[in-house]
């Protein structure tokens, strides 16, 4: 144990690092951008001089080592600076939108992951039977459709042509009010308030554009249980197994499944960091406010505050996620942390 | 007890159903010990699986009988099948580590099995299966319950499968090369562990194994098959005396042992006489106080602790001890893949320890010390023809060009008996014995005056590693060539050798020539090594 807690913290002090190299690189890179911010918000009927005033009063006539240096002083105070565009402060917009996303991006793992890995599984185990095929077209269907597309079909089929579906239009309808807020999740929020009403309204939301990023994210997942199932049911000691007499079920779930997990496990670790990245082709079909419209939105005014804001956060969920990962590694599997890892 | 007839196993693959199993009949008796011996491919690893009836999918049982105990094995339900596993007929296997689910603790995987088999329930599975544990004469069981096996050494790792195997007092025990990548005396004492247990508990036992003398030393019965055929049957000394049929005569002709010379390991038409080699007084290589020292988890790991020997020119010293004692550390050094922590490796007088190894890649010493490596298919790389693995070194560190080169690689091909259409092949489309020629024709490539062999033929056939041990000696006589011959296998070394060197520990603890060291013995660690060694009872051949 102690060695899993060393490589544990170990692998938390290499984040700091990877943090501080983000928020460079984020400062770098919204500077770099094309694009004067000050001519954008001064207005299309600014003059020289309210340009510099608005440059004066968003910080940028200064030279760049010394706003590099006022951010990390703002960063130190858990300031992210304000949204140009919207006005407001971007750690409450982020706090706002994150949970949003990622409500969004969890419930379509775990919908896709109640599918994938028995689906992968029972592929494996009969390979090349009807299971094995179905699998297949899921797969190829998963990764060539776009997700844009489906939604945009989901959408038509389910709530233009059959009707059952809600309008797509973020995350509660309108005649419903937000639940408490307590963690953000609407599900969760919904059910500690005992609102099953709000709740369930909150799910149909949420169904079609889960649909759509589990159906995109299906693929991987489903793949890569079907070739660790695979490895793991040749290996030398499911024949061990299989010789001394233990039942189907047993090789199958206690010795081949638990095996097979730690490739899936790390597929989902890099399937989950893609989505919250690249769900905001979704978030923008269902109208959802999550953080990847908000920062598409910022990055085309170049709000510098907010992007950076986002980048940040996205940087410290990945670590976060990156860390969980590692300790599901090492509750599955014990030579995590020891030299035959 | 077990009588089976006429037994075929066919597997479908792509090309069509392969016989691997080809109508085989054979009984076997109450308490009586059945060794089944044959070289790769001769489907006596098939035919347990098929008895067990664990086969891979594509495989089936084609025809004919095996009846165990009244039991019909070919027929009976998947169900009764499953009974019988492990409690009625058990089987270990070769490469223990990877038989062992590797993150499951040890003694759950032993419980897994008294579970099954209702020999244990809930309460007393812990205290049954250290027991299981303690039966196979491991060491401080209890706290060997918790270790997963990659906590644990080879020879341990084939403990705690035999106490899977053992655990539900089965009647029968297959046992599938069980010693293949274990050390010399682990496998003694594997081997006499098991055969204790079998004799003990009045077990019947099959040794499945490709060793004549391993076989011959725990076996009543030895049946030889090849081809999905038996072949031969009988006693090991009567087998092995006055063996009748040609491709037993031919195996136990192969067979390295005390007394033969290595000409003798080929069929007899193939005896041609053997060049002597030529060993000069001056020193090829000179190795003083070699040290390596490994940065371990609990401070520094010294694997080689300061030896120092000589290889004169021509000579060929054999490098032997179990595994861990320093050998591939000491080879690897050598070859200088591996820098030393201190020390010096003379080699013509020229200290190679002074060039880091990454640059010695560069010198144009690098052609002159050359190695052959263990794994033939591993060691070539899949995507290269056979040529153009002879080529590569030519390619790096020669001159050589066009026209010349394909002479050159042609001249190599020939000198290793490559012929030359098969040049063209990648690995998977040839034998064994044809990749470890290609090994050998690129170690060759540029001309070295020392070869390193790291266990050229571990992974050979004893008929084909007859043939490469052959080519060995040819090649040095012809070629002048100095070897280091690395190996846990003495009578190999025996065979090959003028002059050996015993490790352990990282020291040299024996040294000298061949017939000194190993027919006088006088360290007890080497007559240690030699003891565990089973002999072949063989009659030396009238040369």
């Amino acid at each position: 144990m102690p060695a899993r807690l060393k490589a544990v913290s170990v692998r938390l002090a290499q984040a700091v690092p990877v943090i501080f190299g983000v928020i460079v690189i984020s400062f770098l890179l919204t500077r770099a951008l094309p694009g004067d911010p000050a001519v954008q918000f001064a207005g299309p009927a600014a003059t020289a001089e309210s340009i510099e005033e608005v440059r004066r009063a968003l910080g940028l006539d200064k030279s760049l080592p010394e706003q590099f240096l006022l951010y990390l002083g703002q960063l130190a105070r858990g300031d992210l600076g304000q949204s140009v565009s919207t006005g407001q402060p971007v750690l409450s917009e982020l706090a706002a939108r994150l949970p949003a996303s990622l409500e969004l991006t969890l419930f379509a793992l775990i919908l896709s992951c109640a599918v994938a890995i028995p689906l992968g599984v029972l592929a494996a185990t009969r390979p090349g039977s009807l299971v094995d095929q179905l699998c297949r077209i899921l797969v190829t269907a998963g990764v060539s459709l776009p997700t844009f597309f489906t939604g945009v079909v989901l959408i038509y089929v389910f709530y233009y042509l059959l009707g059952i579906a809600p309008s797509p239009l973020g995350r509660l309808d309108f005649i419903y009010l937000d639940p408490p807020h307590v963690t953000g999740f609407f599900l969760i929020d919904a059910a500690l308030d005992g609102d099953a009403e709000t709740w369930f309204a909150a799910l149909k939301q949420l169904i079609l554009p889960g649909l759509t990023l589990a159906l995109f994210t299906l693929a991987p997942i489903a793949r890569m249980t079907r070739a660790a199932m695979l490895s793991a049911l040749s290996a030398d000691y499911i024949r061990t197994a299989r010789a001394a007499g233990l039942d189907r079920n047993k090789i199958l779930y206690g010795y081949a499944f638990r095996n097979a997990l730690l490739p899936v496990v790390t597929t989902l670790g890099m399937v989950f960091s893609f989505t919250l990245g690249a769900n905001v082709l979704v978030e923008k079909v269902f109208a959802w406010p999550g953080i990847g419209s908000y920062a598409v939105e910022a990055l085309v005014v170049s709000d510098y505050a907010a992007v950076q804001g986002f980048v940040l956060a996205m940087a410290l969920l990945f670590v976060l996620l990156n860390l969980v990962i590692d300790l599901a590694y090492s509750a599955i599997d014990p030579r995590f942390g020891t030299s035959a890892r | 007890m077990l009588s089976v007839k006429d037994f075929q196993v066919a597997f479908k693959t792509r090309k069509g159903e392969v016989n691997a199993v080809k109508g085989i009949s054979f009984e076997l008796a109450r308490g009586e010990r059945l060794g089944i011996v044959g070289e790769s491919g001769s489907g006596k690893s098939v035919t347990s699986y098929a008895l067990m009836r664990i086969l891979d999918a594509n495989g089936r049982i084609k025809a004919g009988d095996a009846v165990y105990s009244g039991i019909d094995l070919r027929r009976a339900a998947e169900r009764d099948m499953r009974d019988l596993r492990g409690r009625e007929i058990s089987m270990i296997f070769q490469n223990p580590r990877a038989a062992l689910n590797p993150i499951r603790k040890v003694g759950h995987q032993i419980e897994d099995v008294l579970r099954q088999h209702a020999r244990a329930t809930r309460q007393d599975a812990r205290k049954k299966a250290i027991e299981a544990l303690e039966a196979v004469k491991i060491h401080d069981a209890e706290a060997r319950y918790d270790a997963y096996p990659f906590e644990l050494s080879g020879g341990m790792c084939q403990r705690v499968v035999c106490a899977i195997a053992l655990a539900c007092d089965p009647k029968l025990m297959i046992m599938d090369e069980p010693t293949t990548g274990l050390d010399i005396t682990t496998q003694k004492a594997v081997m006499d562990l098991v055969d204790g247990l079998v004799k003990a508990r009045g077990m019947s036992s099959i040794l499945i194994t490709h060793d004549l003398g391993l076989a011959s030393e725990y076996c009543d019965r030895i049946v030889v098959m090849k081809d999905g055929r038996i072949v031969e049957e009988g006693a090991p000394t009567a087998l092995l005396g006055t063996p009748q049929h040609a491709y037993t005569r031919k195996l136990v002709d192969a067979t390295p042992r005390r007394g033969v010379a290595i000409r003798q390991l080929l069929p007899a038409e193939d005896r041609r006489p053997l060049a002597p080699h030529e060993i000069k007084d001056t020193p090829l290589i000179e190795v003083k106080d070699l040290i390596k020292t490994y940065q371990g988890k609990s401070g520094p790991v010294q694997a080689v602790k300061g030896i120092s020997f000589t290889i004169r020119e021509g000579q060929s010293v054999g490098l032997v001890g179990e595994s861990g004692c320093g050998k591939s550390t000491t080879s690897s050094m050598l070859v200088r893949l591996f820098d030393p922590t201190s020390g010096q490796i003379l080699f013509r007088g020229a200290d190679l320890a002074q060039m880091p190894a990454a640059d010695f890649a560069r010198s144009p010493l690098r052609g002159k010390i050359q190695m052959v490596f263990q794994d033939a298919t591993d060691s070539l790389n899949p995507r290269h023809t056979a040529r153009q693995s002879i080529a590569e070194p030519l390619k790096r560190m020669t001159d050589l060009r066009g026209a010349a080169q394909a002479a050159r690689v042609e001249e190599l091909a020939s000198l290793t008996g490559l012929p030359a259409h098969l040049l063209d092949r990648f690995p998977h489309q040839l034998s064994g014995g044809q990749k470890a020629r290609v090994g050998i024709a690129r170690a060759i490539a540029t001309d070295p005056d020392f070869l390193i062999l790291d266990e050229p033929t571990a992974a050979l056939d004893v008929s084909i590693q007859a043939v490469v041990l052959n080519l060995l000696a040819d090649l040095r006589a012809r070629l002048g060539m100095s070897y280091l011959f690395v190996s846990h296998d003495l009578n190999v070394v025996r065979l090959l050798c003028d002059h050996v060197i015993v490790m352990k520990g990282g020291e040299i603890v024996d040294s000298g020539p061949v017939e000194q060291v190993m027919d006088a013995p006088a360290h007890p660690y080497t007559r240690e090594l030699l003891s565990a060694a089973p002999q072949a009872p063989i009659p030396a051949p009238a040369a």
